[in-house]
C-alpha cells in the first residue's frame, strides 16, 4: 500500500475515533438529559453538575467526526447529508434545545426552570433517537425498504438506551448518597434493552447486508474475530453484577463507567470492521470518496499536533473536576 | 404554488448564518472584556471589577452555549444544503475548515469549562490562561472561518483540474486580497457591537435604578472603547470598500446603485431601486460624491451593472449598506456624546442626563444591526455565485424536495425565534437580579477560595 493509498485508511481511523469519543463523551451527557425527569429538583441541580464543564467540548467531537468526513472524505459527504437530511434536522433542532436548557436553566426566573428542564430533556431525547435513525440508515447503506426501515427503527431505540446506561453509569461515578444509588438503578434498567438491542443488531447486520455476512461468517476471520462478542458478553456480565445492589456504590464506582465504554468500543470496532473500506456501505470506498493527497497531508500534518494536544487539555480539564461533582458556581 | 429549492436552500442557510453570527460577535469580543475585567481586578482590587467580571461571565456563558449549537448546525449544513461545494473545492475550503475546528474550537470549548467553573480549583496564574484561551480561540475560530469566506469572495492560488479545485499556494489562499479587510471589519464590528451590548446593558440597569457598583465601571470601560474604535471602524471600512471596488466592482455598483457606467456618480441618499426597469425611483444623493469617495476624483468613472453579465440583487445590497451605515453613525455620535457628557459628571452615569443614559441603553443590540446588514451586503453581493466568478450557487445545491427544505426551515425559524426572544429575556432578567445573587459580599477577607477550602466548604455544606 503506497501512502497516498494509505492515507484515507488512516483518516477513517481519525474519523472513526472522533466518532467514538463523541458517543462515549456525549452519550453520557445525553443519558443524563433523558434520565433527568426521574430525579428531584436538587438531585436534578447535581445532576446537571456532573455534566457542566464538560458537555461544550464533548459536542466538539461531533463537529470534528463529521468535519474529517467533510474534510477527507468530501464525495461522501454530500451523499450521506443527503440521504440522512430529516434526522440530521431533527438531532439539530435537539442539540439546540438540549444546550440552550442547559445554559437557560440556571440563569432565567426559577418559576421557568421546570420548564427548561423539559427542555433538556426532550433535547436530549430527540438527538439520540436522531442518531440512533442515522446509524441504523447509515448502517445499510441508505438501502429503502420496510424492512430496512424497521432496522433503523430498532437502533434509533436501542442507541438512547445505550446514552442512558452511559449516562446512569456516569452518575454512579460522579455523584453520592441517595443520587447515586438510584443511578445504579436505573442503569440495571437500561441494560436489558441494551443487551437485546446489541444482540438484535449483531444478528440483522449481516442479514441486511450479504457484505457484512461475509466479512464476518467466513473462516479464519470467524475465529479471529470471536474475542469482540465474547468481550461484550463479558462486559455485560460485569456490568449486571456491579450494578445490582450496592457493589458499585464504594470504591468501585468507576467500574460501570468503565465496562460501559467497554461495550461501546466493542461495538465500534465490530462496525469499523463490517464497514471497512466503505464509506458508504457497498456504494462508495474511502479511497473513491477522498481528498487529494495534497490536501489530506496537510490536515494531516495538522491533528498530528493539535488532536494530541486536545486529548491532553480534555484530560487536563477532567482533572480539574476530578471526584465527586459539586455545586456549580461562577466564579 | 411553486417553491424553488436553491432559494429556499439559501434562504435556510441564511437564517442559520444569521442567528449564528448574533453570537460569536459577542463573545469574540466579550473575551478579551472578561481578561481586562479580570487584569483590573487583579491589579486594582477594587471590588466592582469582579462583580462586572463575574456578571459578565455568565452572559459569556449563554451566549457562548447559542453559539455553538448554532455552529454545530452550520458545519451540517454545508452538507445538506451544499453538497456540490464540497465536492468542488472540498481540498481548499476542508483543511481551512478543519484548522478552525482543531485550533479553536476545541480550546474554546474545553478551556471554557475551567473559565466558568474552575475558580478556585487551579491557581490564578492558571485560571487566567484558561481565561486567554477562550478570547485566544474565539478569535481564532474567526481567523479561519473569515480567510475561507474571503477565499469565496476573492479567489487565489489555486488550479482546477477535471472540475475539481487544487491548491498551488497556501500563503495567497490564506492572504487572499480581501482577507486582511475583511479580517479587520469584522474584529472591531464584534468590539463595537459588545462595547455597545455593555454599555447598553450597564445603562439599562442605570436607566430601571437597578444598578449595582459594577455598572458605572462597565459603562465606562465599554463606552470609551467604543468611542475609540468607531472612527478605526469607518476608516477600515471605506478601505475595504475601496477593496472591494477593485475586485467586484458589481458589488459596488449595486451598493451605489449604479444601473450605467458614468462619470460623476452621485451618492445616493435615498432611492427605491426598481430592478424591472434597472433604474431608480425617487433618487435623492449628493451630486459627484459617490465618484469622489471611490476614486478620489470628483468625475472619476463608476462601472454600473450594465458592465456585468452576472451580477447580485440591487435591493437588499443598497438598503442593507445605508442601514449599516446609518447605524455606524449612530454609534459615533452616542459613544462620543455619551464620553463627553458621562465625563463632565465624573463618569457617575445616575448624575448624567436621563435622555443620554436611555440613548445608550437604547444603542443595547445596534451592533446586531449593523453586522448583519453588513454580512448580507458582502454576502448576498456575491450571489449569484458561491465562489465569486468561478462556482454558480444554483450548481451546487442539493437534490433535496422543496416541501423537505420548507419544512425543516420552519422548524429552525421557529426555534431561531424563540431563541432570540428568550436570549434577550433572560438577559434582561440577570441585569435587573441584584448583584449580590451572583457576587456575594466577601466574608472573611479572600475572595477566591483555595482547592483545600473548597473542599472543606463542600464537606461542611
Amino acid at each position: 500500500m503506497t501512502w497516498a493509498e494509505f492515507l484515507p485508511v488512516i483518516f477513517m481511523g481519525l474519523m472513526g475515533l472522533s466518532m467514538f469519543l463523541y458517543v462515549v463523551l456525549d452519550g453520557f451527557d445525553l443519558g443524563v438529559g433523558m434520565l433527568l425527569h426521574r430525579a428531584n429538583d436538587s438531585q436534578k441541580d447535581m445532576m446537571i453538575a456532573s455534566i457542566g464543564p464538560f458537555w461544550d467540548a464533548n459536542e466538539t467531537w461531533l463537529v470534528l467526526g463529521v468535519g474529517i468526513l467533510l474534510i477527507a472524505f468530501p464525495k461522501a459527504h454530500g451523499v450521506v447529508m443527503t440521504a440522512l437530511y430529516l434526522p440530521i434536522a431533527l438531532m439539530l433542532i435537539g442539540l439546540i434545545l438540549r444546550g440552550v436548557a442547559f445554559d437557560f436553566r440556571v440563569k432565567a426566573q426559577d418559576t421557568h426552570k421546570p420548564l427548561w428542564n423539559r427542555g433538556f430533556f426532550i433535547g436530549s431525547t430527540v438527538t439520540s433517537v436522531a442518531q440512533g435513525w442515522m446509524l441504523g440508515r447509515f448502517i445499510t447503506g441508505f438501502a429503502e425498504g420496510a424492512v430496512y426501515d424497521l432496522f433503523a427503527l430498532a437502533i434509533a431505540i436501542a442507541l438512547p438506551c445505550a446514552y442512558v446506561l452511559m449516562g446512569a453509569s456516569w452518575l454512579v461515578l460522579k455523584t453520592d448518597g441517595e443520587l447515586q444509588r438510584r443511578a445504579a438503578q436505573w442503569g440495571r434498567t437500561a441494560l436489558i434493552p441494551v443487551i437485546i438491542g446489541m444482540g438484535l443488531i449483531s444478528l440483522a447486520t449481516p442479514w441486511v447486508s450479504s457484505t457484512v455476512a461475509e466479512r464476518w461468517f467466513s473462516l479464519p476471520q470467524l475465529i479471529g474475530l470471536l474475542p469482540i462478542p465474547f468481550a461484550t458478553f463479558a462486559c455485560f456480565v460485569a456490568l449486571w453484577w456491579t450494578l445490582s445492589g450496592t457493589r458499585a456504590l464504594g470504591t468501585l464506582c468507576w467500574l460501570p463507567f468503565i465496562l460501559t465504554i467497554g461495550v461501546f468500543l466493542m461495538g465500534g470496532l465490530g462496525l469499523a470492521y463490517s464497514l471497512y473500506p466503505y464509506v458508504v456501505m457497498d456504494r462508495i470506498t474511502i479511497w473513491q470518496a477522498a481528498s487529494s493527497t495534497a490536501a489530506l497531508n496537510l490536515i494531516l500534518a495538522g491533528c498530528a499536533f493539535t488532536v494530541p494536544a486536545i486529548l491532553g487539555y480534555t484530560l487536563f480539564a477532567h482533572r480539574v473536576f476530578w471526584g465527586k461533582a459539586t455545586e456549580l458556581r461562577y466564579g | 404554488m411553486d417553491l424553488d429549492p436553491v432559494l429556499l436552500a439559501r434562504i435556510q442557510f441564511a437564517a442559520n448564518i444569521t442567528f449564528h453570527i448574533l453570537f460569536p460577535t459577542i463573545t469574540i469580543a466579550l473575551g478579551w472584556m472578561l481578561l481586562f475585567m479580570r487584569w483590573r481586578w487583579l491589579k486594582t482590587n477594587q471590588r466592582p471589577w469582579l462583580t462586572a467580571y463575574r456578571f459578565w461571565t455568565k452572559v459569556f456563558a449563554l451566549t457562548f452555549a447559542l453559539g455553538v449549537v448554532s455552529g454545530i448546525t452550520m458545519s451540517f449544513q454545508f452538507g445538506t444544503n451544499w453538497p456540490g461545494f464540497m465536492e468542488k473545492v472540498g481540498n481548499i475550503a476542508g483543511p481551512l475548515l478543519g484548522f478552525e475546528v482543531l485550533t479553536a474550537f476545541f480550546l474554546e470549548a474545553t478551556f471554557l469549562g475551567v473559565m466558568l467553573f474552575g475558580h478556585g480549583r487551579v491557581s490564578e496564574r492558571i485560571h487566567m490562561l484558561a481565561t486567554f484561551l477562550v478570547a485566544f480561540g474565539t478569535t481564532m475560530s474567526a481567523f479561519w472561518i473569515l480567510v475561507l469566506n474571503s477565499w469565496m469572495q476573492t479567489p487565489v492560488g489555486y488550479e482546477i483540474i477535471d472540475g475539481e479545485f487544487h491548491v498551488t499556494s497556501w500563503l495567497e489562499i490564506i492572504f487572499n486580497p480581501s482577507f486582511p479587510w475583511r479580517f479587520a471589519h469584522m474584529l472591531l464590528a464584534s468590539f463595537l457591537t459588545m462595547s455597545f451590548l455593555v454599555a447598553g446593558v450597564s445603562a439599562w440597569q442605570v436607566l430601571r435604578r437597578k444598578a449595582n457598583p459594577s455598572s458605572a465601571v462597565a459603562l465606562r470601560a465599554a463606552l470609551t472603547l467604543a468611542a475609540l474604535l468607531i472612527p478605526v471602524q469607518i476608516v477600515v471600512g471605506d478601505m475595504h470598500g475601496l477593496n472591494t471596488l477593485q475586485h467586484q466592482p458589481q458589488k459596488i455598483a449595486a451598493i451605489e446603485g449604479v444601473w450605467e457606467t458614468e462619470k460623476g456618480a452621485p451618492l445616493l441618499l435615498f432611492a427605491l431601486p426598481n430592478e424591472a426597469e434597472r433604474r431608480n425611483d425617487f433618487a435623492i444623493g449628493i451630486p459627484k460624491m459617490a465618484s469622489f469617495i471611490l476614486t478620489h476624483e470628483w468625475d472619476g468613472e463608476l462601472k454600473g451593472l450594465n458592465e456585468f453579465e452576472n451580477h447580485p440583487p440591487v435591493k437588499p445590497l443598497f438598503f442593507g449598506f445605508r442601514i449599516m451605515v446609518a447605524v455606524g453613525t449612530m454609534m459615533l455620535l452616542v459613544s462620543w456624546v455619551g464620553c463627553w457628557i458621562l465625563r463632565r459628571h465624573g463618569w457617575q452615569p445616575e448624575r448624567a442626563p436621563r435622555w443620554l443614559i436611555a440613548s445608550i441603553a437604547g444603542m443595547t443590540f445596534s451592533g446586531w444591526v449593523a453586522t448583519v446588514a453588513g454580512w448580507y451586503v458582502t454576502e448576498i453581493g456575491r450571489q449569484p455565485w458561491i465562489v465569486q466568478g468561478l462556482i454558480k450557487t444554483a450548481d451546487v445545491a442539493s437534490s433535496t424536495p422543496a416541501p423537505y427544505i420548507a419544512l425543516t426551515l420552519a422548524g429552525y425559524l421557529i426555534t431561531y425565534a424563540a431563541l432570540i426572544a428568550c436570549y434577550i429575556g433572560v438577559l434582561r432578567y440577570m441585569a435587573e437580579k441584584p448583584s449580590d445573587t451572583y457576587d456575594p459580599a466577601p466574608t472573611g477577607g479572600a475572595a477566591v477560595l483555595g482547592g483545600a477550602q473548597l473542599a472543606r466548604k463542600a464537606g461542611e455544606a
